[in-house]
């Protein structure tokens, strides 16, 4: 995807030494701590940041885990004798098994619900730790073999293996970040709806994510508890532990690397040194530290300092120097449609689509009624009828957005009710969108590999159908810029091609010539009728009636949210009914005449 | 027939344990959902509020004399309204400067992320209220002493003299007065100019600035009537509930509960909803130890999320 991981990893293996030799040199038992604990709560940051940050889905409880960390390790020492070496890796199963357990029912939920489930998981858990007695529970002192027990006398040891674990978090997540599973996961965070239409397996995502992330707060949690030597349930379970993971990774920079870790860097020691210095005069000072840490970012640099900084220098250096525009527009398909419709193969007598009976209601409002019909293999159909015919219901029943009432839907002779969007489009059918629903901070090539991860299960693959894809809706020279900075042709022809990425057998195209001008309807049809001659299935709604003469076979016309007519478009279009219903009196008059 | 008297008689106190107390959340749900209902902003400093109001009631009931003056029964009344007032202008001047800056009509609208600067700015001004309140008064748990909270008036000796229920007063006097402030409200929303301007704002921002609602003044009346009213019931509370700088993010869950029980964006819901909660938290007592109380009402919070995100009176979901 991005180049340069190497150099991330040169970068994290030269702040971990130069960590280390600041560490080594530090004799003060106190600031040894300090820079154990601003290691323990970037590890915090990068959990929360893996799972939270790139996927948008804000957990306000990360202290489940970090909790349930250290209590696997304190407990498994206290009650077996069994080493935090093994304790913390147990520890992190159970992070992975809590995630799952916390993240299969929560993540049904979005937004503002998602964020309040995930606040009372650890306050529940802390009420119960505390009803099972374990009010404060401390790690026993062990003279013989300390270091098997992970205790050292030089503080400098904690230093070392924090950092180790922190090495091991942040690769972690700058692979998380490289791979499929990072942008799987920004994508969901821009347009969920889009990322299942895509073939993107959110809740699969999903879970991966916060099993991952759950692994990583566990396993800080169990080290936490070996260094502090004593566990109670509102300090590892408290809303401060799960605020803390958040504020690092919001200060320093959401949804980066180094976010995280420079968040940690600069506001553990500050809240610290205040703590510790002004604790016993002022007893709330780190919880006001944070808080205003995290006012003042969101009202100053709500992307986090990080980013700030970045673009501030990224700005110096680009002063001047434009990224070319315009360049599409020049080598786009000039031909004009009625030249490029040369009537390709014959359609097909195999049936690839067979709707029966399809219907679904809303409340009262019947928005699909027993609608039945084929769609051939090479054939393209188009559906029309006037404003809220349930044409694009019909198609969110067909790519799996919503379950219908009753019907079947048969693809290549395979049932698909009940298949969730990601299992369509895996199978074949991809989709377009009438509101179109780009990833906006997303480049369009990014947009449209998210579209190919399902045709190509290697990442290098993938990008190249993507290329492939952006190349023959005729965006390659568009293909870094920012999906957010396009025109509506240039997003509906980004669509486009983030639909045929995914290989597709069918296309549905939802309006795809909605908002555009003379010419750019040209150029969409053109390359949909590119398309077509290549052998796609396509199956399009439109309102531009000249337009779909130009390029559908066979016309399906739906009317309150029945099939009022279907046919050859000839016919169709003279069908008295057709005309009454959808055209009006302006057609009647010429289609007589 | 002792045994099951007993059980009749700890259930009946349960019930009525659970009214009086659930009143008191069903107030301070109603600052929270006027707050959702209205600005669509999940408001997690309310329960910072709740404690401001306890505390300003606190002061104003000791420092002012009002217990002296105006006795046991009308002097926390005032105090906590004393405090709603105070409260009113803190929610006023807190949305002046900081809540315009991430809420307003965009992110009314938006879906995902839109929302997430004011939850977590939200969650800032939370961190900041209660560890300041620390700094300020200090982490020893107080409470406003009058003779009621530890007397009570008693209801029978009912089934021949065998069976009775307390009704504790200073919890009773607080159910009176939420349920005043409520039906107070009541009117106000739904008869007054200002609340008819606020539930257009809520119904559609849009429309409501083409009709020439100053939707952010609504908001701003909204977020400082909802401040207020909690202030209120935490006013309320603190006559029966012994507190301190912390003791928000106790209710915070209570009111979340309520406000999602009773259907977020549904004000006459969270009162329900908060209703329903005091009652589930006082029955949970009959066979729970008392420590999981509050687990239970985390649990039982969890469950009305998962199972029906929709709550019982909603019509505002978030699609998916």
């Amino acid at each position: 995807m991005k180049g340069g991981a190497g150099r991330q990893v040169m970068a994290i293996l030269a702040f971990a030494a130069a960590y280390l030799v600041v560490g080594l040199f530090i004799r003060n038992q106190y600031y040894q701590l300090m820079l154990t604990l601003v290691l323990v709560w970037a590890i915090m940051g990068v959990s929360w940041n893996v799972f939270s940050g790139y996927s948008g889905l804000v957990s306000f409880g990360h202290a489940s885990f970090f909790g349930l960390g250290a209590y696997t390790v304190t407990l498994l020492l206290v009650k077996f004798d069994i080493t935090p070496w093994l304790g913390i890796p147990v520890g992190m199963l159970v992070g992975v098994a809590a995630g799952v357990l916390i993240g299969y029912p929560t993540f049904r939920l979005r937004g503002h619900y998602f964020a309040l489930a995930m606040l009372a998981y650890p306050l529940a858990l802390l009420y119960i730790f505390e009803w099972l007695g374990y009010q404060e529970v401390a790690l026993p002192m062990k003279r013989e073999s300390a270091a098997f027990y992970m205790q050292f006398s030089d503080h400098r040891a904690y230093v070392l293996i924090a950092l180790a674990m922190l090495v091991a978090a942040m690769l972690v997540s700058l692979r998380i970040e490289r791979s499929r599973f990072g942008l799987s996961l920004t994508a969901i965070k821009q347009n969920e709806w889009a990322a299942e239409a895509s073939g993107i397996d959110t809740l699969r995502w999903k879970m991966k994510a916060i099993m991952v992330s759950g692994a990583i707060a566990a396993g800080a949690g169990g080290f936490y508890a070996v260094v502090l030597l004593v566990v109670t349930p509102p300090t590892v379970f408290g809303m401060l532990t799960s605020a803390q993971a958040l504020i690092v990774t919001l200060f320093g920079g959401v949804a980066t690397l180094w976010g995280p870790v420079l968040g940690a860097v600069i506001l553990i020691p500050l809240a610290e040194v205040l703590h510790a210095e002004l604790g016993d005069k002022i007893p709330g000072i780190q919880g006001v530290v944070f808080g205003a840490a995290i006012v003042l970012v969101m009202l100053v640099a709500p992307e986090g300092v990080l980013p700030r900084i970045r673009d501030a220098l990224a700005r110096r250096r680009l002063a001047g120097v434009l990224p070319p525009q315009g360049e599409a527009m020049a080598t786009a398909p000039v031909a004009s449609v009625v030249t490029s419709l040369v009537k390709r193969q014959a359609v097909g007598e195999e049936v690839l689509l067979r709707v029966t009976n399809l219907s679904r209601a809303f409340g009262g409002l019947k928005a699909v009624q027993e609608v039945s019909f084929e769609v051939r293999k090479g054939e393209v159909l188009g559906i029309i009828g006037p404003n809220g015919a349930g044409k694009t219901t019909l198609f969110n029943l067909l790519n799996g957005f919503i379950p219908p009432d009753a019907g079947e839907v048969r693809f290549a002779g395979r049932p698909m009710i009940a298949l969730k969007p990601n299992a369509v489009c895996r199978l074949g059918i991809g989709r377009t969108f009438q509101v179109m629903r780009p990833f906006s901070r997303m480049s369009v090539l990014d947009n449209v590999l998210v579209g190919a991860f399902v045709a190509e299960a290697g990442d290098a693959g993938a990008v190249a159908a993507a290329r492939e894809a952006i190349a023959r809706v005729g965006l390659a020279a568009r293909a870094d810029a920012m999906a957010g900075g396009l025109t509506t042709v240039e997003l509906r022809l980004m669509e486009l091609a983030r639909a045929i990425a995914s290989r597709p057998t069918l296309l549905l195209a939802d309006e795809t010539l909605a908002g555009l001008g003379a010419q750019e309807v040209d150029r969409v049809l053109d390359t949909i009728s590119t398309l077509a001659n290549a052998g796609m299935t396509i199956v399009i709604i439109e309102h531009t009636m000249a337009a779909m003469v130009r390029l559908a076979d066979r016309f399906l016309v739906l009317d309150h949210g029945t099939v009022l007519a279907s046919g050859k478009p000839e016919e169709v279009t003279r069908d008295p009914k057709v005309i009454e219903a959808y055209l009006g009196k302006r057609w009647m008059t010429r289609a007589k005449g | 027939m002792d045994r099951f008297l007993t059980i009749a008689e700890n259930l009946a106190q349960a019930l009525t344990a659970g009214l009086l107390v659930g009143s008191v959340y069903a107030l301070m749900c109603v600052g929270l959902g006027l707050i959702f209902g209205v600005m669509r902003v999940i408001n997690f400093a309310q329960g910072e509020f709740l404690m401001l109001g306890m505390y300003v009631t606190l002061y104003s009931f000791t420092w002012f004399g009002l217990g002296t003056i105006l006795g046991p029964y009308v002097g926390p009344i005032v105090g906590a309204l004393i405090a709603g007032v105070v409260l009113y202008f803190v929610g006023i001047l807190l949305h002046r400067y900081l809540l315009t800056r991430v809420t307003g009509i965009k992110v009314v609208g938006s879906e995902g992320e839109g929302h997430y600067p004011q939850l977590i700015l939200t969650l800032g001004l939370s961190l900041i209220l209660a560890n300041g309140g620390l700094i300020l008064f200090g982490s020893t748990p107080e409470n406003i002493r009058t003779p009621l909270s530890a007397t009570a008036w008693e209801i029978g000796p009912l089934v021949g003299d065998q069976l009775s229920i307390f009704l504790n007063k200073a919890r009773s006097v607080a159910f009176v007065v939420s349920i005043v402030v409520a039906l107070v409200l009541y009117v106000f929303i739904t008869r007054s100019r200002v609340g008819k301007t606020l539930r257009a704002a809520a119904d559609n921002p849009e429309a409501a600035t083409y009709m020439g609602i100053n939707v952010e003044r609504a908001h701003r009346v909204a977020f400082g009537l909802g401040c207020a009213i909690t202030a209120v019931a935490g006013g309320l509370v603190a006559t029966y509930y012994p507190f301190q700088p912390y003791v928000g993010l106790e209710f915070v869950i209570i009111m979340y509960a309520g406000v999602v029980l009773g259907g977020m964006g549904s004000i006459g819901g969270a009162f329900w909803g908060g209703l329903t909660i005091g009652l589930i938290q006082q029955l949970s007592t009959l066979v729970l130890p008392l420590q999981l109380q509050n687990a239970a009402i985390f649990v039982v919070f969890l469950l009305i999320v998962l199972l029906r995100p929709e709550g019982l009176f909603g019509r505002n979901v978030e699609r998916a």
